[in-house]
């Protein structure tokens, strides 16, 4: 059997030439009569030598030619070709193992997110007691980056939900002839449902998101350890103005969403129903109660609080490789989105007969 | 292996503008082990990327193999030329064996088997064991990062390979360890290997020639021995320093003998 041309793994692996070398390998018999004759072949690397090796089913043919080279390298590679590491097994007691740690993983980030909600309140009692000495310029920071630069963002989102729903109430009221309930309507899911609920969706996505990978990459780049080694407190430094931070700025931000989209309700309806912007601006107070208001102001700071502590929660949590990064931000913006809707079905309930 | 002639690298634009290579002349020979040296900032890290193809010189030819740099990169690069990285560069997302095995693996002709037994012996060319493949990158020690990225640079044997600071970040006994082993393949696979060093151990335990870069070019290449004596003000400081004069005593002693 004689070897010609090159055989590197670029060469044997190309995609024109491996299938003709795999058919005529496969024809060749291990034992061949004459043994194997290397001697034309131009160049070997350990790819071509293992591809050999494995041919041979890793025995020395008895016969075969070969230069000083060629035979070092198939000797490496004989002497350090081993079995392969088997791969695991499916069996029951792994599954629910796995499980297991699954739901201890589960309850350890319970236990982890509580941790950091007691060290945030101790931070604040900190700051309470030293109020001068609390990362002020940090909050602001984080207020401009958090809230002002959403603004854009949640006005036109807001804008296009107003008059979406504008829009669709105006099919169904008009066969009732109750345009006029347009205020109504929009006034109460505005103020004290949509609006809020836009605004910490978008929030949360949005700076969830940005909380997690800033945090996580200083895991990364173990610029939280370097703090740790200052004696500086991550809760205090890194938590705990980004939760002041977004608490303050989601009710603000929940508000302008709301009016961005009263605005959007309000030109929709002028134009679908002739309801006219004056007549709806002089009903809406009419028909929202102040109670919807605060309700909806006091949702959005916990919402602003509960993101940022998701976001820090997992960004903590990161571990110093990519992959951790990325999972740790999905996970975050996931879970952020999942509270916030969670502790809005707790508010609904619990708070069902304010502003009626 | 490596001919860079006329090379002229200037990073920004206008008032912000600074040069790092001008008129930079250099050529490898195959085989060899050549060491780049210089101050920090005379653009030896530059050089190695622009070798790669993954920067492109503002003027000059480089050329890699026969061929411009710039088409170093595309189709089976990893059969040409490999690099070990300064911090690894390993994909933490794979495990050892995924790393090591990645560009023949992304060829999609190689069966399975035989692209994890080949990763297998490098694996155990660079003095790794097989029960490390299952390992990620984040769970390994500085040292077995280096052997894992000098692992993934020689799986497809390329003729030429650059090292990057190879043995910056690792104890001496871990660098020492290292370079044996970057000596050994070399004797074994013939290939052709540049580094970037600052550590004059290293240098000395591996390079059969070094070019120094000072003054936005490569001011003398030689063999170190030779190279130490020449007169320049960097090199006189690099060389003949205290550390300098420590790293070269061995040698000077085995000329003497």
């Amino acid at each position: 059997m004689r070897l010609l041309g090159r055989w590197g793994a670029a060469d044997i692996g190309s995609r024109q030439r491996w299938p003709e070398l795999r058919d005529s390998l496969a024809a060749a018999p291990v034992q061949a009569e004459l043994g194997w004759n290397l001697s034309g072949v131009q160049r070997l690397d350990h790819v071509g030598a293992q591809l050999l090796w494995n041919h041979w089913g890793r025995r020395w043919p008895e016969r075969v030619a070969l230069d000083d080279t060629q035979r070092s390298m198939l000797e490496r590679v004989a002497s350090l070709s081993t079995d392969a590491v088997s791969p695991e097994r499916w069996s029951f007691a792994e599954q629910a193992d796995r499980l297991g740690i699954r739901l201890f993983d589960g309850l350890d980030h319970l236990r982890g997110f509580v941790v950091l909600l007691g060290q945030l309140f101790l931070d604040l009692l900190r700051v309470l007691r030293a109020p001068l000495r609390a990362p002020w310029r940090d909050v602001s920071g984080h207020l401009y980056r958090m809230g002002a630069t959403a603004l854009p963002i949640t006005a036109l989102v807001g804008f296009l939900i107003g008059v979406v729903l504008a829009y669709l109430m105006s099919l169904q009221l008009r066969q009732f002839g109750a345009e006029a309930f347009i205020v109504n309507i929009l006034g109460v899911s505005l103020i004290r449902e949509l609006g809020p609920m836009l605004a910490a969706i978008l929030v949360a996505g949005r700076s969830g998101s940005a909380i997690t990978a800033q945090i996580g990459v200083m895991r990364v780049t173990e610029e939280l350890d370097a703090m740790s080694v200052m004696g500086i407190r991550q809760g205090f430094r890194l938590v705990m103005p980004r939760t002041i931070a977004l608490a303050i700025a989601m009710p603000l931000l929940s508000v302008w969403t709301t009016l961005a989209a009263l605005a959007g309700g309000m030109l929709a309806a002028d134009a679908a129903m002739d309801v006219s912007p004056a007549y709806f601006i002089q009903a809406l107070p009419a028909a929202v109660s102040i109670g919807n208001l605060v309700l909806a102001l006091t949702k959005s700071v916990v919402f602003g609080g509960l993101i940022a502590l998701v976001g820090c929660h997992w960004g903590l949590r990161v571990e110093p490789n990519t992959q951790s990064l990325g999972a740790g931000t999905t996970a975050s913006v996931v879970s952020a989105i999942t509270v916030v809707i969670l502790v809005d079905a707790v508010f609904a309930i619990a708070f069902k007969s304010v502003g009626f | 292996m490596v001919r860079i002639e006329g090379l002229e690298t200037t990073f920004g634009t206008g008032e912000a503008a600074y040069t790092v290579h001008k008129n930079l002349s250099l050529e490898v020979q195959s085989g060899e082990m050549l060491a780049l040296v210089g101050g920090s900032g005379t653009g030896k890290t530059v050089l190695l990327r622009q070798m790669l193809g993954l920067l492109e010189p503002t003027a000059g030819r480089v050329q890699v193999l026969g061929r411009p740099a710039s088409e170093m990169g595309g189709e089976n690069a990893a059969s040409r030329v490999g690099m070990l990285f300064q911090h690894g560069a390993l994909f933490s997302a794979f495990n050892v064996l995924d790393n090591v095995a990645f560009a023949l693996r992304e060829q999609g002709t190689l069966p399975d088997d035989l692209v994890r037994d080949a990763a297998l012996v490098k694996l155990q060319m660079v003095g790794l064991k097989p029960e490390h493949a299952k390992r990620m990158p984040s769970d390994l020690s500085g040292g077995m990062i280096k052997r894992v990225s000098l692992a993934r640079a020689l799986i497809m044997d390329p003729p030429l390979l650059l090292l990057d600071e190879p043995t910056a970040g690792l104890d001496p006994n871990g660098a020492d360890e290292f370079c044996a082993l970057v000596r050994e393949l070399q004797a074994a696979l013939g290939t052709t290997m540049v580094m970037v060093t600052h550590d004059l151990d290293t240098l000395f335990a591996l390079a059969t020639r070094v070019a120094v870069l000072a003054d936005q070019k490569v001011i003398v290449t030689g063999p170190p021995a030779e190279v130490a004596h020449f007169p320049h003000p960097f090199v006189e400081h690099f060389f003949l320093g205290e550390r300098g004069r420590r790293a070269m005593a061995p040698v000077q002693a085995g000329k003497e003998t």
